[in-house]
């Protein structure tokens, strides 16, 4: 007797939703054109994130006041504090990229991506704290052995499918946590986390201005993961984890074996995730467990894949930008005096920038299953069939 | 030699309390393919209702039957917030599993945030019976009495889970729903009512073991935290044991308590290792996986 495979379907394959999209796509591409209009080209593409990068370059040159909108302690656009957000958005931008090569284009949702994270915050922050390496060394050290710890735990996660393969690579992930907490040699810190050391870092990075020169450090990074997984996913292999992400006993059959693929998408994914760790010691400066290395940062980061589109790339930059950016706005609003005067059902809820997140994700994946590119897609479609 | 078999009860225990957990999980999985990450959230409100309760009844006439009535609440709690969660948020999603589990998670970030909120996270203390807190000498062995409470509670659910799905209605639905969901469907019977008693369930166990998991092995204390903790190791236990089955649950929450206690014991405490025992259970996983890739009793694809 055959059964049907228990495989997950990303939540972007979902025929229910899109069902009525393809009529009205189908009516656009049908609906003659009159005569003599001109032949529409598809130019938004490439300006619309042209000009975003270009605003990004060079926003830490403008020194304008901006109120209400912007997190940081100061609302001056170039203040260091805003900076640094707009780095970390940068870095989880990056992460949430890696992580949608992983879920959206190959099918594969692991729950352990904190640990190549963690990583890269850790192994180098050891390096240059506890070892005194300098700069160049301990980064070439600290991608060597993500590649290998990359290698090794995916090629035997991937033993697991579906869902178990969730749960292992989460356990994998925990196992790192405690690790980390455990403090072997005194080499971690344990729980109070380990300050990075500046002493060997190159002017450029821990001067007067590094704040400036870290910010584009993260924005540099988040520019190559884009352009990585972009060639990744366009590339003939990139091709084959779609296959693979549709139906994996398919593949099989086309004569492809699966393990190759999905290990080489692992193994891509979590360097992104290395290489995020890196920006993010030298942006933060410090590595603590219960923020780059627990489970929590897992599921934010499938948080903001999920909010801005499994499986589009541009979707996953937007959802970790607005949740990250979100997530240290409300933290600014609930410290307002003003915040306190509100009653208790109010305040205790609003102060909770977890809660609001996670409330917002459901009514996501309730009502608008393809998150924020789903939605903008869908009005384009609908633009496009008027 | 006496701390062997002392420690050897505890871990029994401690493997009772996975297996309230795992075991709803497991039936879940089985039945409905969600892997329910909202089940950590039933644990930590099933220990909060149980706090609510005791810490209500000062210096009460009976202290068992406070405690007992703090556990009814728990188990209420639980199984309420699991009904509520299935109607509400599990059920205009049929047939989608992954958008099923992201709703869990989502839930889970929400409720632990709310739980921040409304607690903070400075601990809660909930008054126990002093029965629970002192031990019992048996020979020359000391087994603290909590260790038993959770044993007891742990066979008495399995007995009890054991029964309904072998003798009951419904019990036959969810094993024949867990074989071939699509056949049971056609025969005419309403799975999606299975589906709702199985998340009940499975909640009511949650919140029992979050009671008994804060007042047998934390010392009394609740944090919002604490269910997303015991989760993780719950999901081992379901993978070890293989999705669905829930004998397969009950051996590998055995299974893994034996190797977490005896590795932190004789190993960990040794080197200064505090989390030794934690991870070595993830050790085992992999090493299980490797040998096994569906688990003990999985169902073979």
């Amino acid at each position: 007797m055959t059964r049907v495979a228990r495989q997950p379907q990303p939540a972007s394959a979902e025929p229910r939703a899109t069902a009525r999209l393809t009529d009205r796509l189908a009516a656009a591409i049908t609906r003659p054109r009159p005569p003599g209009a001109p032949v529409p080209r598809n130019r938004t593409r490439w300006t619309l994130p042209a000009l975003a990068l270009v605003i990004a370059v060079v926003l830490p040159l403008a020194s304008l006041q901006i109120p209400w909108i912007l997190p940081g302690p100061v609302d001056v656009l170039n203040s260091a504090g805003t900076l640094t957000v707009l780095g970390l958005c940068f870095v989880f931008a990056g992460l949430a990229l890696g992580f949608d090569l992983l879920f959206g284009f190959t099918g594969l949702l692991s729950l352990g991506q904190v640990l190549y994270f963690a990583t890269g915050v850790y192994v180098l922050d050891i390096a240059l704290a506890d070892w005194h390496w300098a700069l160049l060394p301990a980064v070439g050290f600290t991608i060597a052995v993500g590649f290998i710890l990359a290698v090794v735990l995916g090629a035997v996660s991937l033993k697991a499918r579906g869902i178990a393969f969730a749960m292992v690579t989460l356990a994998f992930a925990q196992a790192g946590y405690y690790l980390i907490e455990d403090n072997p040699h005194s080499l971690t810190g344990g729980d109070t986390g380990l300050v990075m050391s500046t002493s060997r870092l190159p002017a450029l990075l821990a001067g007067v201005v590094s704040t400036r020169n870290l910010y584009w450090l993260a924005l540099a990074f988040l520019v190559a993961a884009y352009a990585l997984v972009w060639l990744a996913t366009e590339s003939a292999t990139g091709h084959v984890w779609l296959a693979i992400r549709e139906s994996e006993r398919r593949t099989e059959v086309l004569g492809i074996t699966p393990f190759g693929f999905k290990l080489a998408s692992f193994v891509i994914s979590s360097l992104i995730a290395v290489a995020g760790g890196m920006v993010y010691l030298l942006l933060i400066g410090t590595a603590a467990p219960g923020s780059v290395a627990s489970t929590t940062v897992t599921i934010s980061v499938l948080v903001m894949v999920v909010l801005g589109g499994v499986g589009t790339r541009w979707g996953a930059v937007a959802g970790a930008l607005i949740y990250v950016y979100l997530q240290q706005y409300l933290l600014k609003v609930a410290a307002e005096p003003s915040f306190g005067g509100l009653p208790g059902f109010l305040r205790v809820p609003l102060s909770q920038p977890n809660f609001l997140l996670g409330a917002i994700f459901v009514l996501l994946v309730l009502f608008a299953p393809g998150g924020i590119a789903g939605l903008a897609s869908r009005v384009r479609l609908r633009r496009a069939a008027d | 030699m006496s701390t062997f078999i002392a420690i050897t009860v505890s871990a029994l225990a401690l493997g009772a309390v996975y297996f309230l957990v795992a075991s709803g999980l497991s039936l879940i999985y089985g039945l409905m393919d969600v892997l329910n990450f909202a089940h950590g959230v039933f644990l930590t409100l099933g220990a909060y209702a149980g706090w609510a309760v005791a810490s209500r009844l000062v210096a009460p006439a009976n202290p068992v039957m406070a405690f007992a009535l703090s556990a009814c609440a728990a188990v209420g709690c639980g199984a309420a917030m699991a009904a509520v969660t299935e109607l509400l948020l599990i059920r205009p999603l049929y047939g989608r599993p992954v958008s099923q589990m992201l709703v869990t998670i989502g839930l889970d970030l929400a409720m632990v945030g709310l739980l921040f909120g409304i607690f903070g996270s400075n601990s809660r203390s909930i008054p126990v019976p002093p029965w629970l807190t002192s031990v019992t000498r048996i020979g020359p062995e000391r087994i603290p009495n909590g260790d038993f409470l959770a044993l007891g509670s742990g066979a008495v659910v399995l007995a009890a889970l054991a029964w309904f799905l072998r003798s009951t209605r419904y019990g036959i639905i969810i094993r024949a729903g867990a074989e071939n969901r699509q056949m049971v469907s056609a025969l005419g019977i309403n799975v999606g009512s299975a589906f709702t008693v199985v998340f009940t369930i499975g909640g009511a166990a949650a919140g029992l073991a979050g009671l008994l998991n804060s007042v047998v092995f934390n010392g009394a204390l609740i944090d919002p935290s604490q269910g997303d903790q015991l989760l993780i190791f719950a999901f081992i236990v379901v993978v070890i044991g293989g999705l669905g089955s829930l004998a397969g649950s009950a051996i590998a929450a055995v299974l893994v308590a034996l190797v977490q206690v005896y590795v932190s014991f004789y190993a960990g405490s040794g080197a200064g290792l505090a989390q030794l025992g934690n991870g070595s259970v993830v050790l085992f996983l992999a090493v299980v996986l490797l040998l096994r890739p569906r688990g003990l009793l999985g169902r073979t694809a």
